[in-house]
């Protein structure tokens, strides 16, 4: 089976006061079909970065410096602008943290979404809004076809979210990339759109790419779970892999500082320092001076170590029997 | 329980925005242009004991920053009263709110808003205490110190300005301003919210240590239920302005009583639990300006019968110090979730 999303190597850079910075580091990893894969780290690990490189919405002073995206095949860094803008929204959509960056406020929803379907397919406005409704009804909003005719500020948090959601499959994509969709919204709502999350790639097919700094999330929706640190994926499996065994050792301080993991009252176990800037990487391994295992050997460039599907990015993987 | 520090008696706290002109005049013809009401907190009553850290735990909507505000004298209560040791919190009438709400101290979730980035570190601590003559002027550059210190920053710290330290840093910081007024209570509203979790486990060690070196009494609002069990004695559930179950942390954990609690508690994603197991809450959170009549959980409760949509519950005892506010609380809900 061809994977729907593939990048590999990709490389984003941005021109700083500082000198280049390197937000995305060589960074590779494959989705298949009817697959979530889970993209996990903290604030300024290049995730969103991540995300916003493989649909080609960099902007300077920042590039994408190296690599590949392929969409069932076809490589997005080869093609022209325009032939990019065809597959934005057509094979890969994207979902934001905030739905009001996706909706416009002075457009009815249905006007905004047969737009979004006559720029792809042309049909006639009323054939269009049928697409729409139908899309809204897949994401579970009750009454989509009075949903159509409402302006994004009458609707809740929730709601906006789903029809960004709705938006994104219009033109049933291949992939999809939802960047923090979920964080924003109250944890009984946050529920509802995950099980339907789930339930759409199961159905449609479509690959997800969910990038958030929520493990828990993660841990209960993704197949598949790559944790970023200082630009790099430094380490990559299933979800029960990495959450039930991970080898590198700042994924097992993440799962390590959840409260929800220790008996309530004491004292958590805690990665000592602070994420580092990316101006200003320690040679060698980004974690090395937080880190408990590391050692000189921790300065040079670490390597990837691959066990089953497993991948690490670490000189001392933890071992798991 | 002792004496409680902080009483909290029948708070209500409504919102009103008047019309403005334009929708007056159109409401001439449409019948509208009539104020709006919020109703942010109906008729909470809590008590709080000395050296306990209750959390308040809720979704949006639910009243719990209010009631933060309401009980840091920030907010006066439309009807009930909020006292502390004793004497209410806020009182208008009598223009005596500032000297009393020194004693409680806020934390809130940014702290990237809630320290003036043109003050050095050290004079947004000194602030406060300087001005309510809590610390004599002479020792003032000696306690900064050591309040830095206890906070787990370095003592030089005081003449940096907040765009030089780190998110956790800054919460240290927001801590450590609260601390300098010697308060009795604190209020942490999402404090450890917008925390990356590495760093959110930091301040969570913190906020421990300093809660058993100083004998804190804290609420500690959030809306997240497993930071919320880790350092909570008791959990308030609060959903549309009311308090719906109030247990200490364990036995809540452990059998959660009301039908919203239980569904809050079945919608948390945690690790570990597996693939794709949502037994999402159905529905929306109703809007605060129109709570629906009777219990404002009916809409979406599975259990919900004739009387819910009637009447409103009243928090009444489930056991040995914890109440619920739900009809079905005399062991109904254990035996129909059973069935289902």
């Amino acid at each position: 089976m061809t994977a729907a999303l593939d990048v590999k190597g990709l490389t984003t850079r941005f021109e700083t006061r500082a000198g280049h910075v390197t937000a995305v580091n060589d960074v590779s990893f494959a989705v298949q079909p009817g697959r979530i894969m889970g993209l996990v780290g903290e604030s300024g690990s290049g995730k969103s970065v991540t995300g916003f490189s493989i649909l080609g919405l960099i902007d300077a002073p920042g590039e994408v410096s190296a690599g590949a995206v392929l969409i069932d095949g076809i490589d997005l860094r080869q093609l022209s602008d325009e032939d990019l803008r065809k597959m934005r929204g057509r094979k890969v959509a994207m979902v934001f943290q905030d739905p009001m960056m996706t909706l416009n406020p002075v457009l009815r929803v249905g006007d905004q979404m047969a737009m979004a379907v006559r720029v792809h397919r042309p049909m006639s406005k009323p054939d269009a809004l049928d697409h729409a409704r139908k899309a809204l009804e897949v994401v579970g909003i009750p009454s989509p076809a009075e949903r159509l005719k409402a302006y994004p500020h009458q609707l809740s948090g929730g709601m906006r979210q789903r029809v960004a959601i709705a938006m994104a499959l219009l033109h049933s994509p291949s992939v999809i990339i939802a960047d923090e969709a979920t964080t924003a919204l109250d944890v009984s709502i946050q529920g509802q759109i995950l099980a339907e999350v789930r339930e759409l790639a199961d159905t449609t097919g479509a690959a997800i790419v969910w990038i958030t700094h929520d493990l828990a999330v993660v841990s209960s929706l993704a197949d598949d779970i790559c944790v970023m640190y200082a630009g790099r994926i430094v380490e990559r499996g299933t979800a029960e892999q990495v959450i039930g065994g991970p080898r590198h050792p700042y994924t097992q301080g993440l799962l390590d500082s959840i409260p929800a993991l220790h008996e309530p009252g004491r004292k958590l176990p805690q990665i000592p320092g602070s994420t580092p800037q990316l101006s200003r990487l320690p040679e060698g391994c980004p974690f090395r001076p937080r880190c408990p295992r590391a050692t000189d050997l921790c300065r040079t460039e670490p390597p990837l170590d691959v066990r089953d599907e497993q991948a690490v990015l670490c000189h001392h993987p933890l071992e798991r029997a | 329980m002792t004496d409680p520090i902080l009483k909290i008696d029948a708070v209500s706290k409504r919102f009103t925005r008047k019309p403005g002109l334009a929708e007056r005049m159109v409401g001439r013809f449409t019948g509208g242009g009539k104020p709006i009401t919020v109703h942010a907190l109906t008729d909470v009553s809590l008590d709080v004991a000395k050296g306990e850290v209750l959390g308040i735990v809720g979704e949006s909507g639910c009243g719990k920053s209010t009631l933060g505000r309401v009980i840091a004298g920030i907010h006066a209560p439309s009807s009930g009263s909020v006292a502390l040791n004793g004497r209410p919190v806020a009182d208008e009438r009598h223009g005596t709110v500032h000297k009393l709400t020194t004693q409680v101290q806020m934390i809130h979730q940014d702290p990237f808003a809630s320290l003036n980035p043109r003050m050095k570190v050290g004079e947004t601590l000194a602030e406060g205490p300087r001005y309510h003559g809590i610390i004599p002027a002479d020792q003032v550059r000696a306690r900064i110190r050591a309040l830095l210190e206890q906070v787990g920053l370095e003592g030089a710290y005081a003449d940096r300005l907040p765009h030089q330290f780190s998110g956790g840093q800054r919460q240290r910081i927001a801590i450590a301003r609260a601390l300098a007024m010697q308060p009795e209570v604190l209020v942490l509203d999402e404090a450890v919210a917008s925390l990356d979790v590495s760093i959110q486990a930091q301040v969570l060690n913190l906020f421990m240590d300093l809660r058993h070196d100083l004998g804190l009494t804290a609420l500690f609002i959030s809306h997240d239920l497993s930071v919320v069990r880790h350092v909570c004695d008791r959990v308030a559930i609060m959903y549309l302005g009311r308090l719906v179950e109030l247990a200490p942390a364990d036995q809540l954990y452990a059998d959660p009583r009301h039908p919203y609690t239980q569904a809050l508690f079945a919608s948390i994603p945690t690790v570990g639990t597996g693939r794709g197991r949502f037994e999402a809450i159905k529905g929306e959170i109703p809007s605060p300006i129109a709570p629906p009549p009777g219990c404002p959980f009916h809409p979406r409760c599975p259990f919900a019968g004739p009387r819910c949509r009637a009447e409103a519950p009243r928090l009444t005892g489930a056991g040995p110090a914890r109440t619920v506010a739900c009809h079905l609380n005399d062991g109904g809900v254990n035996m129909q979730r059973g069935a289902a």
